[in-house]
């Protein structure tokens, strides 16, 4: 029997990270600062979660100058996109 | 089961999350009410002052451009001006209080896609109009900001809640009917920036406002 439980994704387990992947399912390239304001977090925890999101390969990152200032962007990768995918319908499974 | 609920919190929190990123959540119904005072209004201004003038819309419409004409026609442009700017000092001061008040920004990525949904159908139905006007059209002037007004709220409808949608449908099916009866065109206009507006802003208000009211 499959177990919907182990289909649930654990690198999607935070609240941080959860939220950052539903942003960026339905949105694309969104700044640092957005997410900040979206996720309500602070800079180095929204940070430690993006870097481990991207060395998941979930996301790609865009780094560029807009007005002299550093701005970085985030976009979903379709292998982001595909475990997202699955966690959400292993989470609407197991609440059927 | 705690489980459970953490499973279905999660997924509230993403389909929240989702629509945040998406959607600009903080217009206000008083803005629609406001917008459809104001209109009625401009309307009624309008109506005594052709009045006064001895004057229908009607009749109006035929003038040769000229004295006669001029002076009404600047009367109702600068009449529909001073109630747009109006109406959307309001919507920006409504939109403003809601958003501080549920603690959402109102400067966002979703503003500014919403912003430029609704320019681009309105700015080109606004030149339309002035050289429609110019060329003598002036019949087509009242129905066609209806028309596009509706086009813009309809092109918005995706990034806010989707109540708009049916506000521009009602607008552009006014708009045509007031492009085929173009006599009754200012009863047209008051209907639809006027009434439509107030029906609107109460439905919204019951919806969204209220509730967060409530909630503190």
């Amino acid at each position: 029997m499959d177990n919907p439980i182990k289909k649930l994704n654990k690198d999607f387990e935070s609240r941080v990270r959860l939220g950052v992947m539903s942003v960026l399912s339905v949105n694309e390239w969104v700044d640092f600062n957005t997410l900040k304001d979206l996720l309500e977090v602070t800079d180095g925890n929204l940070a430690s979660h993006i870097r481990s999101l991207e060395t998941n390969g979930y996301l790609e990152v865009k780094k560029q100058f807009v007005a002299r200032k550093p701005k970085t962007s985030y976009n979903i990768t379709q292998k982001g996109k595909r475990a997202f995918g699955e966690h959400l319908s292993a989470l609407e499974s197991l609440l059927q | 089961m705690k489980k459970t609920e953490k499973h279905l919190h999660d997924l509230n929190e993403i389909r929240q999350i989702m629509e945040r990123s998406t959607k600009f959540l903080s217009l206000s119904g008083w803005a629609g009410i406001l917008a459809g005072i104001l209109a009625i209004l401009g309307t009624a201004a309008a109506f005594l002052y052709l009045d006064n003038r001895a004057i229908s819309y009607e009749t109006l419409l035929t003038l040769p451009q000229g004295d006669t004409a001029s002076a009404p026609l600047s009367f109702l442009i600068a009449d529909a001006m001073i109630v747009l700017v109006l109406a959307l000092s309001g919507a920006v001061f409504f939109s403003y209080r809601k958003a501080k008040k549920s603690g959402e920004k109102i400067w966002s990525p979703v503003t500014k896609r919403l912003l430029f949904q609704l320019a681009v159908p309105l700015v080109t139905g606004g030149i339309l109009v002035l050289i429609l006007a110019g060329q003598r059209n002036v019949h087509l002037v009242a129905p066609f900001t209806l028309v596009f007004y509706g086009l813009a709220l309809v092109n918005a409808g995706k990034y806010t809640t989707r109540e708009i949608v049916w506000l521009g449908i009602a607008e552009i099916t006014t708009g045509l009917a007031a492009t085929g009866w173009s006599q009754h065109g200012l009863w047209f206009w008051g209907a639809g920036f006027g009434i439509y507006h107030i029906i609107y802003g109460i439905t919204l208000y019951h919806k969204y406002d209220r509730k967060t009211v409530t909630h503190g």
